[in-house]
């Protein structure tokens, strides 16, 4: 077993998959690096391609050697599931590619809410499982075609009606209930948002292209993208808790500070002592 | 040359024998009494601030489509004329972010102070007779802050005030038989109306700063002619005052305290954001953020709402919602007991005496039990209401938490009266025991042959 796993990441690493990978996809290196980016927005098409096109024999095998090592406790042979996780016969690309590529899956904890955390897998390797599960079935929404769309005020107004009423008007993430949490959106890149909206990961609800168009779908993504530079122009934004930041704020600063002066030339038990 | 106005005005008016006898009365020297003062100070800075701010603010809600620059990710949309003009007002008004924060910041000092001021006069005692009027005036100031405080939160039309507002409207709709003319009048309709910003405006600009206005005035009226407490000591007796004159000594010391308070308020308002309604965008029903709180003088009553029972009754045909009990009931009590204090105390330990020295707060243990037990109880309110920003930090479910608060709102205000009581009266007993028993020395012999005094510590 062990020796398989070795030989399965050996085989996983070299170049030789990469080689033969026909497109791609949704690399985060690609995605994060600022030359990718023109002014936060996603560049058009190139860099994001879909996974739809059948994937080559020998990728699905590497795939499906690095499944039964990380994968299959939990989600079963044959991808069909188990007690302890969902199958992923009806998972496509996008969902396997965000659960990995933000680092969620595989989970450290059966049970527990994924959170995001480093990719446990290089990219060749993830590419590889999604082109393991896609041949499973693969009916799921795969990576999202994403396109440059400047239109903000359109990002936003899909943003205020869908989003922030978990993720917070920041983008900084908030509670969702009976131990889950939103997670802030700031670490995020535009594809990861873009799979997140289409394949409704945790208890997020998933968005099909009849309740949020590919079209407001670019534009929410860019939005979510200008907001990794919040717009505190008031000054110091106190960690974005709102209120909460404000109020302790206001009592250490206007009641502590005032109360310093106070001392400062009011009389007190040890002036009365020393004089 | 003042002297010559002085005179002027003198022989016009005649005043000079109530200048002099004003400019020498005497303020006592403690700092806690200047506590008050930050308020007063607080009040001449938010209508100053809010004064600037009603020359560019449209009390309106009628939609207007957003063209201005600022905000790009605002432009072509609709809103409404305030959150419109309050945007101008930030972002194209010469100071008219700074100013905006400051004021913004004021109130929520103001509130504070206002609350260490009440609290500094319910420990020492000097609500007592013959202080009781200015008890009750200065609680109802702080209502009134409170007030003034929510309609301005309110005003700018943002999504995250435009929630807080539905909820007060549902909280005045759920007063069993007068609800719905109260939430008429306040609202000036169902929220969101065409007549609400306009209607809050009003409340905010004109009723509550007259109110504050006049009840200030009696309530430094009411001090001057009974002059101020103070704590007892040396030369210290119910029928004088020890202290500074109030010119010069005591108007350099409080005009110092203005400065710092105006300075402070200023340095929030450019250096810290406050409310920063551009990021939570304009109001619609259905675009609720969260986390959602309000200001901190309204987080208790949030808080309130979060931990009650959802209790709701048929009265006679009528239903009286669980909204009731925790936002305004709740509420409502705690005020009461709070205006009905100074009898209360009278009733549980006759006093009819007049009291111009104050006591030390371990002097009543009751009293400061009572106090501890009542500022835990709303404290804890307040936590409850920012409970889900405290799961986010500490990943507990917000459930959890929410359960934790329900179970502490009873068992740790009857424990911090315990512990209050317990240490008041420890308190007492080594001030007892100090008096029975003077300072001790031990006489000790030189190498030269003199003796020294050498101090026997307290047990």
């Amino acid at each position: 077993m062990i020796v398989l796993a070795a030989a399965a990441f050996l085989a996983a690493a070299a170049p030789l998959p990469r080689a033969t990978v026909p497109s791609t996809p949704a690399s985060p290196v690609a995605g994060a690096s600022p030359g990718a980016m023109s002014n936060g927005m996603p560049q058009p098409p190139a860099t994001y391609t879909s996974v739809s096109a059948p994937p080559p024999a020998d990728q699905v095998k590497v795939g499906g050697e690095l499944y039964a090592v990380h994968c299959i406790s939990c989600h079963g042979a044959d991808l069909r599931g188990t007690p302890m996780a969902p199958g992923l016969t009806s998972s496509g690309a996008g969902d396997v590619d965000f659960q990995l590529s933000t680092g969620r899956m595989p989970l450290e904890v059966p049970g527990t809410e994924p959170m995001r955390g480093p990719p446990s897998f290089p990219r060749p390797q993830i590419d590889a499982l999604i082109a393991y599960v896609v041949s499973h079935g693969g009916t799921g929404p795969p990576i999202p075609v994403l396109h440059h769309n400047a239109d903000l005020t359109r990002g936003r107004v899909i943003y205020e009606e869908n989003c922030q009423q978990c993720h917070g008007a920041t983008g900084d993430g908030a509670v969702a209930g009976f131990g889950w949490l939103a997670p802030s959106l700031k670490a995020s890149i535009p594809v990861q948002v873009a799979e997140a909206v289409r394949t409704g990961p945790g208890i997020m609800p998933r968005y099909a292209a009849a309740d949020i168009s590919d079209r407001d779908l670019d534009a929410l993504v860019g939005y979510v993208e200008a907001m990794h530079r919040p717009d505190d122009r008031g000054g110091y934004s106190l960690a974005s808790a709102g209120p909460v930041g404000e109020g302790l704020a206001g009592w250490i600063v206007g009641v502590g500070g005032t109360i310093i002066v106070m001392l400062l030339v009011g009389e007190t038990l040890a002036k009365k002592r020393s004089a | 040359m003042i002297r010559a106005l002085v005179t002027w005005m003198d022989e016009r008016l005649g005043g000079a024998p109530f200048l002099r006898n004003a400019l020498k009365k005497a303020f006592p020297d403690h700092w806690s009494f200047m506590l008050g003062e930050v308020a007063m100070y607080c009040f001449i800075f938010i209508i100053a601030s809010g004064t600037y701010l009603t020359f560019f603010f449209h009390p309106s809600d009628a939609r207007v489509v957003y063209n201005g620059t600022a905000i790009p990710s605002l432009r072509g949309r609709t809103m409404s004329d305030a959150y419109a003009s309050v945007l101008k007002l930030s972002f194209e008004t010469q100071a008219g972010l700074v100013i905006r924060q400051a004021h913004h910041w004021c109130a929520n000092v103001f509130a504070a102070a206002i609350v260490t001021h009440m609290s500094r006069i319910y420990f020492t005692g000097a609500f007592r007779k013959p202080r009781e009027i200015n008890w009750v005036i200065g609680l109802t100031l702080l209502l009134l802050v409170i007030g003034d405080g929510f309609t301005g939160y309110s005003l700018p039309g943002d999504a995250l005030s435009g929630a807080g507002l539905k909820i007060a409207q549902s909280i005045a709709l759920s007063i069993p038989v007068i609800g719905g003319w109260v939430a008429f009048l306040a609202f000036g309709g169902n929220v969101p109306s065409a007549e609400t910003t306009n209607r809050l405006f009003a409340i905010h600009i004109l009723f509550i700063p007259l109110l504050l206005g006049a009840l200030i005035a009696a309530h430094l009226a009411v001090l001057w002619r009974q002059k101020h407490t103070q704590f007892p000591g040396e030369n210290r007796r119910e029928n004088n005052v020890v202290g500074s004159p109030l010119w010069p000594n005591y108007t350099v010391r409080s005009v110092a305290l203005m400065l710092a308070t105006f300075g402070l308020l200023l340095l929030l308002g450019g250096l810290v954001e406050i409310n920063p309604v551009w990021l939570y965008g304009p109001y619609d029903p259905w675009t609720v953020s969260s986390p959602a709180q309000p200001d901190w003088y309204v987080g208790w009553l949030d808080g309130s709402l979060r931990l009650g029972p959802r209790l709701a009754l048929r009265v006679g045909g009528h239903t009286i919602t669980a909204l009731f009990w925790a936002g305004a009931a709740l509420p409502g009590c705690i005020f009461a007991l709070i205006y009905a204090w100074p009898w209360i105390e009278r009733r549980l330990q006759p006093d009819e005496r007049e009291h111009e020295l104050l006591d030390v707060p371990w002097a009543n243990p009751l009293r400061t039990a009572t106090g501890v037990a009542v500022l835990t109880f709303v404290a804890l309110l307040l936590f409850a209401g920012s409970d889900d920003v405290q799961a986010r930090l500490t990943h507990i479910s917000v459930q959890q938490i929410t359960w934790a608060y329900r179970i502490a709102v009873w068992v740790l205000p009857p424990l911090a009266f315990a512990l209050a009581w317990r240490v008041c009266r420890e308190l007492q007993a080594r001030h007892a025991y100090e008096e029975d028993h003077p300072p001790r020395v031990v006489l000790v012999r030189t190498d030269e042959g003199g003796y020294d005094e050498e101090p026997v510590p307290v047990p």
